[in-house]
């Protein structure tokens, strides 16, 4: 039964003045996913959401839910509800009454409303709490308080606006997992807004990265890490070292780029490069290796030649910073996958070592 | 060093209490700053406390003790004249307070959601009431009262005299001011996202604003109406130059009445005109301070 | 880009929206204030007949007249004197009893603020009337001496009395903008003075009263423009003995006969200007501090 996209917008502008907050963004988000938006502060993730919501009016493309074009509706007439990062309870209603506002403005016969709030406040794990104000509740409890009275009114999709970003650690990553089992269990879309690549990449099915008021990616968690399609991706999720050079060859998914040192590096090309362009390697801590000068197989690995400089034990992994040049180092991480207490066994700052790495775990990314 | 812990303990208590300054026993300086609150506290209310014993006095002057009576209230209440001034008082208070307060919230809801050209002066013009001396907007009124009366006569024939209209209009020039000031203050902390959610939840601007926001800024217009309403009940000088012939109001005739010598008849008016304004001060911080 | 006009016209409903809230008060405004300001320029312009009719020629002997004849020329200076003296007390008073209130805990500071604010709130005809119980020749302070067998004293009726009262008056709205200065205040920046080995009078004229000065000159406005134009404090108090702006203007438009209401409005269009000037000074000063 595929009803097409539950959210879809096409080449979208917001502009405040002359700036442009939101600038062409066009998503395609499926019915029952749970999709975020993930990017640094400031990039248009709130303004994409409330152009969603109602709240904004585009200032130009088109904008439509379940394939009804909803650019100009106004907020209380779109199939959709809202879960705002400071939660915005109503602090002179009790937490029955704020999850029935939304019903109440529908009309819901009385009957009715007073099962469905009780269902939804079951839900959320409230049931004991609905002759509360919402200022007698911790911060948990508001937010579920929040969810609830989202949900109750059985939106076609849920927007959520950093709707975690306001409790401590733990209780976030217990919200991370009851929010992703809920929307399970209901099975309405999720859009998610966060600034937190860990929050995005363990939620989501799918993610788009923004910045400056541009989509630069959407794809699966999976996708987004393994193959960003470009340098602000692959910084902003996750570690990684850059390296800048040229190409100086390129075949047909692969290509290989020279420092101005005269090292030859290759990757993979997520997106086709053109000889003699700039390009950056983008190579991640974890999925590079070192090994000692008499070790190295040049047939089926790139490697560099690099002098360890400091050696960081973080319990799961070991953290070593190498030195490729005067002016670079690098970060590699290694896993502790032996129990020893022998450190000794183990790399000295100052030996001299070899980084190597199989092509397809490093990018070659342009721009 | 043993005593310095005790000592220190003491020190800390203290500082809770007295100037922070200067942590440490008692100085000088802030037995001096105590004493002179404690003055200071003593003049703003001795002269009240003396007005209200002297108005249960026996004495004829009404400026010693001689003695516990209700006389002088007792004649207050019989007195036609006194009591419908008081009645005029509150009918203009009321009147004035209603449109003020609907008319000052409004303003209040445009310069605190608005942005947009022209609002500096539109600020201007509603602080400008609040500083300027009460007796240039008297006479001007005044002056511009006679204007149009005038000009009505001449229009229409008719004579039309000052009355507790005039008196109205003028109240409620200056209350609009002040109650647009308190409700912009109520409204400076009102998280505008509660709107949002009540129009994300299927609340149309109109429901969102009698459901959301008129319960969230409720005692900020109650605090602005209070207001209005005592300085209302108090004002004295435009009512001097605005009322007419044959409408009296209280304050005017309390004036009247002062100029000439102090009386207990008239300790026993202000005494009860006091007690309105205080209940009406500490209702109004009630009503603000809840929540 | 058919979107954008309906961003437009989402922008129309919205001016729309503020213009039916800003127009029923800015209307009022507009008539029952800033009109009538107008009609007293104009007014002050004019001629005054024989019978205190007014003349519909135009002249600049008013202003000629306020400006050289000494009585009215006295009277400006006076008042400028009085309120300049009032506005002192007021602070040499207020700034420490604010100061003690800043550093009281929270509980004891609110019962404090409104202690204070509770004047504001009542009658100030009846809180002037009280001291003329105390002051009055047969008053407590007399009666006190005499039962004590010392000489009596001369109060009431007198420049003293007349500044006592509009201290008494006014000093609310000094302690109010300090408070709210001090509060703000970061004290511990006079403990690191004291740490530089600065005295605490030192810091206090250094550190402290510099960085509250925003809220003296708000006080010192708040205090100075309603006393400039007061005349129920020098009638009560002082006996109106000597002419004040304010006594002028009231005499002139109410009392003398034949009245005078050009010269009245000449005098109140003098005073707002002189006024306005004060308030111009002091919002250049403190947008110059923001910066
Ligand atoms: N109402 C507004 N008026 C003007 N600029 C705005 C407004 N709302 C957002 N912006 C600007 O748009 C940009 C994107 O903001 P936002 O969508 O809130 O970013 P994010 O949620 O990703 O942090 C920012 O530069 C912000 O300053
Ligand atoms: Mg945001």
């Amino acid at each position: 039964m595929h009803k097409g996209y539950a959210i879809e917008l096409a080449n979208v502008v917001k502009r405040f003045g002359e700036v442009a907050a939101v600038d062409h963004v066009t998503l395609q988000i499926h019915d029952g996913e749970f999709f975020s938006l993930l990017g640094p502060s400031g990039c248009g993730k709130t303004t994409t959401l409330r152009m969603i919501a109602g709240f904004e009016y585009p200032s130009g493309g088109e904008l439509m839910i379940h394939g009804r074009p909803m650019a100009t509706v106004p907020p209380h007439h779109r199939p959709v509800n809202t879960v705002f990062q400071s939660y915005a309870l109503f602090p002179h209603m009790t937490v029955a009454q704020n999850v029935a506002f939304g019903l109440k403005m529908k009309r819901v016969p009385r009957a009715e409303l007073g099962a469905r709030v009780q269902a939804a406040l079951d839900m959320v794990r409230l049931a004991g709490f609905a002759e509360r104000y919402p200022r007698q509740m911790s911060g948990g409890q508001q937010q579920r308080v929040a969810l609830a009275r989202a949900l109750v009114n059985q939106p076609e999709v849920l927007l959520l606006d950093e709707p975690l970003g306001a409790l401590d650690q733990k209780l976030r990553k217990e919200m991370q997992l009851e929010l992703k089992s809920l929307q399970h269990r209901v099975g309405i879309t999720f859009i998610f807004v966060t600034h937190d690549q860990e929050e995005a990449l363990t939620m989501s099915d799918r993610i788009a990265v923004m910045n400056q008021g541009k989509v630069l990616q959407v794809g699966t968690p999976t996708e987004i890490y393994e193959r960003p399609t470009c340098k602000f991706v692959a910084d902003f999720i996750g570690e990684t070292n850059f390296i800048e050079g040229t190409v100086v060859e390129q075949s047909d998914e692969y290509a290989t780029i020279q420092t101005p040192d005269g090292l030859q590096l290759r990757g993979y090309t997520p997106r086709p490069v053109n000889l003699g362009e700039a390009a950056t390697l983008s190579l991640r801590p974890e999925k590079a290796r070192l090994v000692l000068p008499s070790h190295a197989r040049p047939e089926d690995a790139f490697t560099m030649p690099v002098h360890v400089e400091m050696i960081t034990y973080i319990g799961s992994d070991t953290r070593i910073t190498v030195r490729l040049n005067e002016r670079r180092t690098l970060d590699v991480w290694e896993q502790n996958t032996l129990s020893t207490l022998d450190r000794n066994a183990y790399w000295q700052p100052g030996e001299a070592a070899v980084l190597v790495c199989p092509p397809a775990n490093a990018l070659v990314l342009t721009e | 060093m043993i005593e310095a812990q005790p000592q220190n303990k003491r020190a800390q208590r203290a500082a809770s209490w007295w100037p922070r300054f200067n942590s440490g026993a008692l100085t000088w300086g802030r037995l001096t700053l105590t004493l002179h609150a404690f003055l200071m506290y003593l003049f703003l209310y001795g002269p009240i406390f003396v007005l209200v014993v002297f108005s249960f006095t026996r004495d004829e002057f009404g400026v010693r003790w001689t003695g516990f009576t209700l006389e002088w209230y007792v004649r207050m209440f019989a007195n036609d004249r006194l009591m419908g001034a008081a009645g005029n008082t509150l009918y203009v208070a009321f009147v004035s307070t209603v449109v003020s307060t609907i008319f000052g919230t409004l303003l209040a809801l445009a310069m605190e959601r608005h942005r947009f050209r022209g609002r500096t002066g539109v600020d201007a013009v509603i602080y400008l009431p609040v500083v300027i001396p009460e007796i240039a907007m008297a006479v001007s009124l005044l002056a511009f009262s006679a204007l149009v009366l005038e000009f009505i006569r001449v229009v229409t024939g008719e004579v039309v005299r000052r009355s507790l209209v005039t008196v109205i209009i003028g109240h409620i020039a200056f209350s609009i001011s002040f109650v647009t000031i308190v409700v912009r203050a109520s409204l400076k902390h009102f998280d505008r996202r509660l709107e949002e959610a009540a129009r994300d939840l299927g609340a149309n601007s109109w429901q969102t604003f009698w459901r959301i926001t008129f319960p969230m800024i409720l005692p900020g217009i109650l605090g602005g109406a209070l207001l209005a309403f005592t300085l209302s009940l108090d004002n004295f000088i435009i009512s001097l130059f605005l009322s007419g012939p044959g409408t009296s109001l209280l304050p005017v005739e309390v004036y009247n009445k002062v100029r000439r010598a102090v009386t207990p008849e008239i300790n026993a008016i202000s005494t009860l005109m006091l007690a309105v304004s205080i209940t009406l001060v500490v209702l109004s911080q009630l009503v603000q301070r809840r929540r | 880009m058919a979107l954008s006009s309906f961003e437009r016209e989402q922008q129309r409903r919205e001016q729309r929206r503020l213009i039916a809230l800003l127009a029923p008060g800015m209307l009022w405004l507009l008539v029952f204030f800033l009109l009538p300001l107008l009609v007293i320029l104009v007014y002050s312009f004019l001629t005054n007949g024989p019978r205190g009719n007014l003349l519909w020629q135009p002249t600049l002997q008013n202003y000629v007249d306020l400006f050289t004849q000494s009585s009215y020329v006295n009277a400006y200076v006076r008042s400028l004197w009085i309120s300049g003296l009032t506005t002192l007390f007021a602070l040499l008073l207020g700034y420490p009893l604010a100061l003690f209130i800043v550093k009281q805990p929270p509980r004891v500071r609110l019962v404090l603020l409104i202690l204070v604010l509770i004047p504001f709130w009542t009658n100030f005809l009846v809180r002037i009337y009280a001291w003329q119980i105390i002051l009055a020749n047969n008053g407590l302070i007399n009666t006190t001496l005499g039962a004590m067998g010392l000489p009596t004293l001369f109060l009431l009726n007198t420049e003293g009395a007349t500044l006592l009262g509009l201290v008494y008056g006014e000093l609310p709205f000094m302690v109010l903008p300090i408070y709210a200065a001090l509060d703000r205040f970061d004290f511990t920046l006079m403990e690191a003075g004291a740490d530089l080995g600065a005295s605490k009078w030192h810091a206090f004229w250094h550190i402290m009263l510099p960085m509250t000065m925003p809220g003296v000159a708000a006080g010192a406005v708040l205090v100075f423009i309603p006393t400039i134009g007061q005349f129920v404090v020098s009638e009560l108090l002082g006996g109106a003995k000597v002419d004040y702006i304010g006594n002028l203007i009231q005499r002139l438009f109410l009392r003398s006969n034949p009245p005078n209401w050009p010269l009245g409005s000449a005098m109140s269009t003098v005073m707002m200007i002189v006024l306005l000037g004060f308030i111009l000074l002091y919002f250049r000063s403190t947008t110059e501090e923001d910066r």
